[in-house]
């Protein structure tokens, strides 16, 4: 790795990097955009994994479908990359069976609350314990900017030319309606604050979301007209609120207006399983 | 005229310094490490690299005090800081003096 005998700051090996060992290197370059803020987010999940000290084989990734999705395929934990919408579906399995497993289920807006949206909100009913980490981007990215459950209104996409006239899912607020005992709300720039978050997170119980909103440049802000990835991050930047405990029915993200970001709940519940070994097991005679 | 006293412990409290490192060819020219940089320590080059972006330089490496942020930003795992040992610090500035 000769690092510092080098007399100049360019590195040609990749393998130098030092989250190298958690990341599946052999398939960098990633496809994300360039501007895009799911890398950031990945860092950060990467970080707080190491910071949680909790051990990288206790740990499972899984993800749907979409750019986010992408993550089981990159990181290099065991991971899964489940068909469209099923990401909670496999992982409430992975939860069942193995408990001393932490299930992360790291995936976008139209994969968790459109497309598996059912999952969604009864895994968080029953209380699964499964840690879902939401990359919002506002529309459907890979398949070129459809308008998607998270649309905001008037904000146009490639279904909507004239403007998207639906009401979007306010993530904080469908889950904690729903039974998530840990929601969070951050966007790719609050990076440091987001690591804490997840690593927080990481090792309670029960049925936690994590919502990042994140920069989609090619898509959603090019119709948009909203800029470059940078001009996106720098609107999180002057638009954002931290206030945590905030009520979730305020946390709506339109157009424009304030975007509400920080820890609107944590709570402690008894989770499915708890309640299956505590009232069920005795029943039918198994430890 | 300057109203402010030093520090009690400015002799003690030595400012880190830390050295980037860019692994150019994964660059793919966001910026988001140049301008949210705490030091303005980068800058984006007139180079191009292998996929056609314009990968940063770090043009005043001697402001970075290895904070990790550009690590934390790159979406591309192409950015890392790594802290400078003060005697390694030392025996550079001695070599130097050396070859002058």
């Amino acid at each position: 790795m000769n690092r510092s005998a080098s007399s100049t700051t360019d590195v040609v090996d990749k393998q130098s990097h030092p989250m190298s060992d958690l990341l599946r290197m052999d398939r960098m370059p990633h496809i994300w955009c360039s501007g895009c803020g799911l890398g950031t987010t990945l860092t950060c999940f990467i970080m707080a994994v190491r910071e949680s000290g909790i051990d990288e084989k206790k740990i499972a990734v899984v993800s749907g479908i979409g750019c986010s999705g992408r993550v089981a395929g990159y990181i290099n934990l065991d991971s899964f990359h489940t068909t469209h919408g099923r990401a909670i579906p496999f992982a409430t399995g992975l939860a069942l069976a193995n408990p001393e497993l932490r299930v992360v289920v790291y995936s976008g807006d139209g994969d968790l609350v459109a497309i598996g949206g059912n999952h969604f909100i009864h895994a968080a009913r029953r209380n699964m314990d499964i840690l879902v980490i939401c990359v919002n981007n506002f529309n459907y990215g890979m398949t070129g900017g459809q308008a998607g459950p998270t649309t905001p209104v008037s904000a146009r996409a490639t279904t909507a030319p004239y403007g998207n006239y639906e009401y979007p899912f306010n993530i904080p607020y469908l889950s904690i309606a729903s039974g998530a005992t840990y929601v969070a709300r951050w966007t790719a720039l609050h990076m440091r604050r987001l690591k804490n978050s997840i690593a927080e997170a990481l090792p309670k119980k029960g049925f936690r979301v994590i919502e990042i909103i994140c920069p989609c440049p090619t898509a959603f802000a090019r119709r948009n007209r909203l800029g470059t990835g940078l001009d996106l991050m720098k609107y999180y930047h002057d638009n954002s609120i931290i206030k945590h405990g905030a009520d979730p029915r305020e946390a709506d993200i339109g157009m424009t207006g304030k975007i509400i970001v920080g820890k609107f709940l944590d709570i402690e519940r008894p989770t499915f399983r708890d309640f299956l070994v505590e009232n069920v097991w005795p029943k039918i005679g198994r430890k | 005229m300057k109203l402010w006293r030093k520090p009690l412990d400015a002799d003690t409290v030595k400012v880190p310094r830390g050295r980037i490192y860019i692994i150019k060819d994964q660059c793919k020219g966001c910026g988001f490490c140049v301008q949210y940089c705490p030091r303005n320590v980068l800058e984006l080059s007139q180079e191009f690299n292998k996929k056609g972006y314009h990968p940063p330089v770090a043009a005043r490496e001697e402001d970075c005090v290895s904070c990790g942020l550009c690590e934390l930003i790159c979406p591309e795992f192409a950015i890392y800081a790594e802290l400078v040992e003060e005697e390694k610090q030392k025996d550079s500035q001695e070599t130097q003096k050396a070859e002058v």
